[in-house]
């Protein structure tokens, strides 16, 4: 009895520890809807820590059309699915070239790809965006090679090792049925490892969704930026408009949380796979 | 089927399947690492042509550049909060899921949830959260009957904290996950040894979940170390540098870059790379030495 008792409150304490955090993580999120729900003088009145009993959808009106959000939002969705339609077909044939073809220095080459996710370029971006100037890319065919070459290590790496679990028979089946190379690989392997590829186009397209640093040195028009570097426009625009900021903030964020809650197995493979790798 | 048995044909048609990947990162990787040390030894505007100019730029930084080793300084400082308060957080949070649920799954998906947003939009909110005028954070402490905390969070005196505590704040959840991954996998007999053996709580986790998790303990420590010395996006949003009291590495070089200092750009690259390497190799040493002692690695 005495045992289940001190059971039951160490239990009742640890759940109070985990939600209380667990609201610290969702409460800015919740203030942030709320307020971007309010006008700029609601706002001002009550902080967004009142929920509010008029909804007003100006902030997002102003956000996607005034300050041109939409156009911000759709490039960041151009610019991922390409890379990420790139990334996937280089690198899964790169993975199976490594994981079952044969060619002369092959080990070297697979090697310079592992090292790469080892080493830490801290200033990468600079040389990469010397050489974009040099060269005469810095425009978005630019942007999408340099954002394909940096998910390309960790995604070949971690399809090869898919590669390499495949059993042998079903492609020496394919070969004897008369398959070439690109057969084998395109209607046998690639289906094989979808799961893996689910985990490669979530990693890398939240990478390119999320990237900041070298999109905001190469688009400086505002027609060409993807959204991170939009929402920083927009924030330094509008400055003292706190609700506008708010419902822009939401556009940016509320997608990905959507998508994140329906696919959250994938996202935490995804986001820890760099990890494992190391 | 062996290399020599093919034909020459035949390896280049296995090669092109590599081809692609290696073409994009030849120009895209290797050119551009080879490059930036290259650059460092060279003054470049992007206008005039580059001219050599030895160590110079080097000797710039090391010596006359107080101000990169004071942002080296302050990612030092917010590498340090991310080592202690972010990871014994996030080690916390992971023991107490793990001894409280079963799967964990419910505080998994939301502790995850602030390191899958981007770095832009958690910096703003939080500036907006936390800026003193109109002072939400501070008026939500006022509400708790916490007013004695209240404070300029994004002032010149505490936004370097501010800054360390938001970033701890966005990675705990990654370094929980897979902590919490890690402790998963220790299997439920050693504890019931340990148990039957008459171990106490205490004794249990410091003979066997620690030593059972120093490895993914060190990989933790290694990849917050790296992690957090590059961090830059979020500091960026959250306090724009506050006149160069946040202001860390690579934003730093981030602004030599945008200032067409190419060549310091470069050779600061270059010192903070070979600064986190010798931090990661050594960390790795460390906790290879602690196990060895512990006698949990093999050999």
């Amino acid at each position: 009895m005495y045992y289940r008792a001190k059971k039951i409150i160490t239990l009742i304490l640890l759940h109070t520890f985990l939600i209380s955090v667990a609201l610290s993580c969702i409460f800015p999120f919740m203030w942030m809807i709320n307020s971007s729900l309010k006008t700029e003088t609601e706002f001002r009145a009550d902080h967004g820590l009142v929920m509010s009993k008029r909804i007003s959808l100006e902030n997002y009106k102003q956000a996607l059309l005034g300050e041109r959000l939409w156009a911000y939002f759709f490039n960041s969705v151009f610019y991922t699915a390409i890379t990420v339609f790139f990334i996937v077909i280089i690198s899964s044939l790169a993975a199976y070239g490594f994981s079952r073809l044969d060619f002369p220095g092959k080990n070297i080459v697979f090697f310079m790809f592992l090292a790469a996710m080892m080493i830490p370029l801290p200033a990468g971006f600079v040389p990469l965006y010397v050489l974009l100037n040099k060269i005469h890319l810095v425009n978005r065919t630019g942007y999408v090679l340099a954002m394909t070459n940096m998910g390309l290590s960790l995604s070949i790496y971690l399809l090869k090792t898919f590669f390499d679990q495949l059993p042998h028979d079903l492609e020496d089946a394919a070969r004897i049925d008369g398959c070439g190379r690109i057969r084998i690989w395109w209607n046998v392997c690639l289906p094989l490892v979808a799961p893996a590829l689910a985990v490669v186009i979530i990693f890398n397209a939240l990478n390119v969704w999320n990237e900041f640093v070298l999109a905001s040195l190469m688009f400086t028009e505002n027609n060409l930026m993807p959204l991170q570097v939009g929402l920083m426009e927009v924030y330094n625009r509008n400055i003292i408009q706190h609700t506008l900021i708010m419902a822009s903030l939401t556009i940016g964020a509320v997608p990905i949380i959507l998508l994140y809650l329906r696919m959250q197995k994938q996202f935490i493979k995804g986001l820890t796979a760099g990890a494992v790798v190391g | 089927m062996k290399i020599d048995a093919l034909t020459r044909t035949e390896q280049f048609k296995n090669f092109s399947f590599v081809l692609p990947a290696f073409i994009i990162f030849s120009v895209f990787y290797i050119y551009p690492f080879f490059y930036t040390f290259v650059l460092s030894f060279h003054k470049y505007d992007f206008i005039s042509e580059s001219k050599f100019i030895g160590w110079a730029n080097f000797k710039e930084v090391i010596f006359y550049g107080k101000h990169w080793w004071n942002t080296v300084y302050n990612g030092a400082f917010i590498t340090f909060w991310a080592l202690t308060f972010q990871n014994i957080l996030a080690f916390t949070l992971a023991l107490g899921v793990d001894k409280a649920t079963r799967t964990g799954k419910f505080y998994r998906v939301i502790f995850f949830l602030l390191p899958v947003l981007s770095e832009i939009i958690i910096g703003l909110l939080m500036r907006e959260f936390l800026l003193s005028n109109p002072g939400i954070f501070n008026k939500l402490l006022d509400k708790l009957n916490l007013s004695f905390i209240a404070q300029d969070w994004l002032g010149r005196d505490r936004a370097l904290l501010t800054a360390a505590l938001v970033h701890c704040w966005k990675g705990f959840g990654w370094a929980f996950v897979i902590l919490l991954a890690g402790l998963q996998t220790i299997p439920e007999q050693l504890y019931e040894a340990a148990r039957i053996d008459g171990a106490s709580a205490w004794q249990t986790f410091l003979k066997v979940t620690v030593p059972l998790l120093m490895p993914v303990i060190a990989l933790v420590l290694v990849l917050t170390i790296l992690g957090t010395m590059q961090a830059f996006a979020m500091i960026l949003a959250l306090t724009r540098g506050t006149g160069g009291i946040t202001e860390v590495p690579v934003m730093l070089i981030y602004n030599h870059l945008r200032g067409r200092q190419v060549g310091l750009a470069c050779a600061e690259g270059v010192i903070l790379g070979i600064i986190l390497i010798a931090v990661s190799f050594t960390m790795l040493y460390i906790s290879k030495q602690i196990r060895r002692r512990w006698g949990v690695l093999p050999r």
